[in-house]
């Protein structure tokens, strides 16, 4: 194991890294799209929302498995901290997943029970949104550990903080959705999804604001990270860049663009997603294990390396022929194109 | 009344992996079926093979959304509920799972939707090497998730520092003593699974008279492959039976019923196991019939399982039962299959009622059987999650109370209970709507999943 000249760790954290990231994004979609499913106003719309993300929802939910399961292998002690903190949350969104999942096969045949797969597939999108948000929350407010156990209750995660970054995952997958939905329909629906996307975009901004302003309060650590000299000018472009491009996302959330709205929230994604890096770096269980002190053995990361960097671009590639396959509007007789 | 987290998290794990494994059960054999019926179709040219083809992918759709979803909790419940077992062990056996994750993501996911969506779109061959890859990908899946567990039950290839272990060798790691015989073991069993599926569906359409041409083909090519697998399942187990003899005696011992160490051994047919008396009631047994399983010799000796400590011994009696109706399950099907010849043979196969009724009423034999070799093998491996090295005691997470895990298994319970009705409900309906052209042509219009609305508004005046 001493082989190793360079460490495999930096790669690792980039990979991980980017697989929550994209799975964010891309999991965030159809999540959105499935809570704003709940507020359509007719039969039609339903089934133009829901056959918006029907081909790509299960590769898109895979990438969970992958980043929960990347977490073990990389960091095996926060892992087996993080998890049990959020026992619940957890559990809320497994089920919220499982009932939104099935939705998609079970809402056509049943119609007795019709309402009730399409009240799940809302509900349950709502509620694994709502439950990966607490997840964040409980994350950036660090964990009771002892030793290499999670050491409080099951109920800890219950703060208001932990319910605000709920909340805001819910506006910000809205957000998404909407985007995604403006690229996929037009008509009234896409005007109603504009709306939709600007009723998000303004709860977005709050919630960014809020968890912005309390995560510093929460912790000196943080707070220091960010407010003392020089870090302040490095990261003073920051909430910058933020604040223009929510600005820009309320412009192009106009009639006359298509996919802009989508890639704006993205752009919000990804700032926020800095915002947190940059307040926990290089904490992987916050405020107890750094990366370095979390991660596991150089041969566990060099096997499992070996295989990811071969299977990784074929997942990509294919992932990136099948939007492809699939683009185009939905319209409301028939599926794409 | 106490609730202990321990026995809560056992419960939850098997509530929800028991419904799990159906549904590769189920695929895994599926998916085969499906290249092998692709591949007749390529070569011959013969619609007959797209019409039932196409039967079973709907189905296969179906049952896949299933794995996914109840696929994706499996991963979480390591670290929910068995936080100290995945600290202990997550050098080892997360690389594995994350191996399955990524061929069932790259294999099965992405030609998945080329087998279901892309018929018009590719030309055949590429078709048919979709559906190829799609078994390949199960079959890779099943390659790791039985690879991890049997480095639970033999593990090799790692070194143990404070309680925690590391890898040493890979090769050693994968290739565990008991992971050929389980995955030849179990796999081999999915077949047989979906074989009985198959051929239980196509006695129904048969009576209903319902596609009777593909019907027959279904229950013929069933026959086919449960004349040749039911008995390789049992010489296979007798061999997985024998590794187990050598890696894993308090297993053995269990399914034995075995107290004492006997040489000639008998194989007791029926009893009563009482752990804490460490005896057995009841017994029926045949003199030296166990010694000539085991030891393959009239009186070689077996290990009993006073032995070991008695906290060393896992619960006999789920073991000891759990054995036995997996065994006899076994017996039934090859008198199934051996009737189904005899009548073939005859010329009396397709208009012989009464056994195809049997096949109807045999077709969820096999995820049974399955379902009780999967106790046997874990339940066998108690009281430890790492065989003889970490005990279950110590691998459950230590925040969890007895209520915690007690609001999580009901919820689990309840979610189940809606989803598996509806997915089998929904499966019948598939199988009611029968074999024909009108479906095939149905799915490829439709953007989504292929049970869309058109295959219910469109497709099928049911």
């Amino acid at each position: 194991m001493s082989g190793y000249i360079l460490s495999l760790l930096p790669v690792w954290i980039g990979l991980l890294g980017l697989t929550v990231f994209y799975y964010v994004l891309f999991d965030g979609f159809d999540l959105g799209v499935g809570i704003l499913y709940g507020f359509a106003r007719n039969e039609q719309w339903r089934r133009q929302i829901m056959n918006s993300v029907a081909p790509v929802w299960d590769g898109n939910e895979t990438w969970l498995v992958l980043g929960g399961i990347g977490l073990m292998a990389v960091f095996p002690v926060a892992y087996a901290i993080i998890i049990p903190a959020v026992y619940f949350p957890i559990l809320a969104m497994l089920l919220g997943l499982v009932f939104r999942g099935v939705a998609f096969e079970f809402r056509f045949k049943h119609s007795a029970l019709r309402w009730f797969w399409e009240r799940g597939f809302c509900a349950g999108s709502a509620i694994a949104t709502f439950a990966q948000g607490v997840v964040l929350g409980t994350f950036i407010q660090g964990f009771d550990v002892n030793g290499r156990v999670f050491a409080g209750s099951s109920l800890d995660w219950v703060t208001p903080f932990s319910i605000l970054t709920g909340l805001a995952l819910m506006l910000g997958y809205g957000l998404l959705g909407a985007g995604w939905l403006i690229i996929k329909t037009d008509g009234e629906l896409q005007v109603w999804a504009r709306r939709a996307g600007r009723i998000c975009l303004i709860g977005t901004t709050a919630a960014i604001v809020a968890v912005s302003i309390w995560t510093p309060l929460l912790d000196p650590w943080v707070a220091q990270r960010w407010f003392v000299w020089p870090n302040i000018a490095w990261l003073a472009p920051l909430p910058v860049l933020t604040a223009a491009l929510i600005i820009a996302e309320w412009r192009v959330l106009r009639p006359g663009f298509e996919f802009l709205p989508f890639f704006g929230s993205i752009g919000l994604f990804l700032l926020s997603y800095l915002g947190i890096a940059i307040s926990l770096w290089p904490m992987i269980v916050p405020f107890h294990y750094t990366i370095w002190q979390a991660a596991s053995s150089e041969s566990t990361q060099a096997f499992l390396l070996v295989g990811t960097l071969f299977l990784l671009p074929i997942i990509l590639g294919y992932t990136a022929w099948s939007y492809w396959v699939f683009r185009g509007k939905i319209r409301g007789d028939i599926g794409t194109h | 009344m106490h609730l202990d987290p321990l026995l809560l998290s056992r419960l939850q794990w098997a509530w929800v992996i028991a419904w799990h494994i159906l549904l590769p059960a189920f695929t895994i054999g599926l998916a085969a079926y499906i290249a092998v019926l692709e591949g007749l179709h390529f070569f011959t040219g013969n619609n007959m093979w797209l019409h039932i083809s196409s039967f079973w992918t709907r189905i296969f759709a179906v049952s896949f959304g299933m794995g996914v979803v109840s696929g994706i909790v499996m991963p979480f419940q390591f670290g929910t509920n068995w936080s100290r077992f995945s600290d202990a062990t997550a050098n080892i056996i997360s690389p594995m799972m994350a191996y399955e994750g990524f061929m069932a993501f790259a294999l099965e996911a992405t030609f998945l939707g080329v087998l279901l969506f892309a018929r018009k779109l590719v030309p055949p061959w590429a078709h048919f090497l979709a559906a190829i890859m799609v078994s390949i990908g199960t079959l890779f899946s099943s390659f790791w998730i039985l690879a991890t567990n049997s480095w639970m039950q033999t593990p090799r290839g790692f070194q143990e520092v404070n309680g925690r272990f590391f890898p040493r060798n890979w090769m050693d790691i994968v290739f565990s003593p008991s992971f050929p015989y389980r995955l030849l073991h179990n796999d081999t069993a999915f077949f047989v699974t979906t074989g009985f599926v198959v051929l239980g569906v196509g006695a129904w359409l048969i009576r209903r008279n319902r596609s009777v041409p593909e019907a027959r083909v279904m229950v013929r090519m069933a026959l086919n492959l449960l004349i040749v697998l039911v008995p390789l399942q049992m010489y296979l187990g007798d061999l997985h039976g024998r590794n187990t003899l050598e890696y894993q005696p308090t297993k053995l011992a269990a399914i034995e019923g075995l107290w004492n160490t006997e040489g000639p051994m008998p194989e007791a047919l029926f009893a009563i196991p009482d752990k804490a008396n460490q005896r057995n009631d009841f017994e029926v047994d045949v003199p030296h019939l166990g010694s000539l399983i085991l030891t393959h010799s009239w009186n070689g000796t077996v290990k009993g399982l006073k032995a070991w400590p008695v906290d060393q011994q896992p619960p006999v009696w789920p073991v000891f039962f759990a054995f036995r109706i997996m065994v006899g399950i076994a017996i039934l099907m090859l008198v199934m299959a051996v009737t189904g010849w005899i009548l073939r043979l005859r010329g009396r196969l397709y208009n012989t009622d009464w056994f195809l009724c049997l096949c109807q009423w045999f077709a969820p034999a096999g995820f049974i059987a399955v379902l009780m070799g999967w106790t046997t093998t874990e339940v066998g491996r108690q009281p430890w999650t790492v065989y003889g090295l970490m005990r279950t005691a110590d691998s459950v997470t230590p925040s969890l109370t007895g209520g915690d895990v007690l609001a999580s298994l009901l919820f689990y319970v309840v979610v189940y209970l809606l989803m598996y009705p509806a997915g089998v409900a929904y499966m019948a309906s598939l199988v009611r709507s029968g074999v024909g052209p009108g479906q095939a042509e149905a799915e490829e219009i439709e953007s989504g999943r292929p049970k869309g609305p058109f295959t219910t508004t469109v497709g099928r005046p049911d």
